[in-house]
């Protein structure tokens, strides 16, 4: 089978998420994850702009050039959506009152390290936004992410040599050929993608695999 | 009797030194003050420290501050171009010439808010292991490492809102307070652009900034 494609990732990632959660999307893959919210539980979608209860990207009459999302997109609200400004927002995240965070990444290492903020390109400005609060604050973290580089070098990996995001906070991975859980022990495979062996997982993997009992086959449908 | 209002954008920025400190809110273009943006830019002012979330915005509506030099620092969770280009702020950071600090967005924020809250400085675990904290005190509690981080103070700070009074309070609408409200604490010169000034008090159950925060609000056309 073909490794999942972005969506595929984001809709993975979803079916995850616990009924009432507040739940923090990054940029990128993770908020395509709202689009795929299991219809059956309530979840509200939270930015460090200060929204609680992000609805659809607003079109037509709904835009509002004064209602944006943390990747300045003009969105609409759900019921139940409250506002406020950037520092209760942050007292949201850093006090731990998010459930979960779905953040991408460069790289993770099994020791729960992210490194997801700056890629190191010569001549380019430093952008961290709330990457680091997230990940240190948020009650559980996940990342989505490609398994490998484009050049094929691994991002599941021994130690990061990105600049870190913050120590030991990653939780999940959710990537196009697995879902990986961080434990004291290191990389654990919950479910491995369809068709792929184990011996083809760990050469595309930088550090040891350990394998759930119950590890199972990851799928998604077409999206 | 207290009237904060003023009529002319020239007055919103009388007393701006050089060397000041200028907060800026604004998030996406949400809260952003244009005007007022314009307005520093058109003052004489120079070896100017700003403190917004993310410079791209000056570099949209006042790039000759960066140009002509009078930014020397700027605090921020964000010093990237937009665009694929490279911004002048990033050469004059290459350079040398800029010092562009780098904070977390959620310290950022807190940092402006315990400023403007009599809190010299916190501690945080936000940050801890990074290069973004490198040289900073760390000291652990409940077995958990945090860093001790600065409050931050301005001589001037700069936002848009909906609504406002004589009184100086304000209202937001969507998600316009963003930085607007640890900013009007943090600041000794608080000015808000609104689309706005109601002859009439504004409900004091929904006032987003009490008018003890603020000194000017200016009812002027977003500039957007």
């Amino acid at each position: 089978m073909t490794p999942l494609n972005r969506n595929q990732i984001a809709w993975r990632a979803a079916q995850d998420l616990p009924a009432g959660g507040y739940v923090n999307l990054g940029l990128g893959t993770p908020v395509l994850a709202a689009n795929y919210a299991p219809a059956d539980r309530e979840f509200m979608f939270q930015t460090e702009n200060g929204i609680v209860g992000v609805g659809p990207v607003a079109s037509g009459a709904e835009e509002d050039p004064d209602l944006v999302d943390a990747g300045s997109q003009l969105v609409t609200l759900k019921p139940g959506a409250t506002l406020s400004d950037s520092a209760m927002a942050f007292a949201m995240i850093r006090g731990g009152h998010i459930d979960v965070t779905m953040l991408g990444g460069f790289q993770v290492a099994a020791n729960g390290d992210l490194a997801n903020w700056d890629a190191m390109i010569p001549n380019q400005g430093a952008l961290v936004g709330g990457a680091m609060d997230l990940a240190v604050g948020a009650k559980s973290v996940w990342v989505t992410m490609a398994h490998t580089t484009r050049d094929g070098e691994a991002r599941l990996v021994e130690r990061c040599k990105y600049p870190l995001t913050a120590m030991g906070v990653v939780d999940r991975v959710y990537s196009d050929l697995a879902v990986v859980e961080i434990t004291p022990n290191g990389f654990l495979v919950r479910e491995i993608l369809d068709g792929l062996t184990r011996d083809e997982l760990e050469a595309k993997t930088g550090a040891p695999l350990h394998y759930a009992e119950d590890c199972g086959v990851l799928s998604a449908p077409d999206l | 009797m207290i009237d904060k209002r003023i009529s002319e954008v020239a007055e919103a920025l009388e007393g701006l030194p050089d060397g000041a400190t200028v907060m800026i809110s604004g998030f996406g273009g949400a809260g952003l003050p244009v005007v007022l943006i314009k307005a520093l830019e058109a003052t004489s002012a120079s070896g100017l420290t700003l403190i917004l979330n993310s410079l791209r915005f000056i570099e949209t509506y006042a790039p000759s501050l960066f140009i002509d030099r009078r930014v020397i620092k700027t605090v921020s969770s964000a010093a990237r171009s937009r665009g694929k280009g490279t911004a002048v702020y990033e050469y004059q950071v290459e350079e040398g010439f800029l010092e562009a600090e780098i904070v977390p967005q959620g310290t950022f924020a807190e940092r402006i808010r315990a400023g403007g809250s009599g809190i010299p400085a916190f501690f945080t675990p936000t940050g801890v292991g990074t290069k973004l904290t490198e040289g900073k005190e760390v000291r652990e509690f409940d077995g958990r490492p945090c860093v001790l981080e600065p409050a931050m103070t301005a001589d001037f700070a700069l936002m848009r809102a909906t609504a406002a009074d004589r009184w100086g309070n304000v209202n937001f609408i969507g998600t316009q307070s963003n930085f607007g409200p640890a900013m009007a604490m943090a600041a000794k010169t608080t000015v808000v652009e609104v689309d706005e000034i109601s002859d009439e008090p504004l409900d004091p159950r929904v006032i987003d900034i009490p008018g003890i925060f603020t000194q000017r609000v200016l009812a002027v056309p977003d500039e957007r």
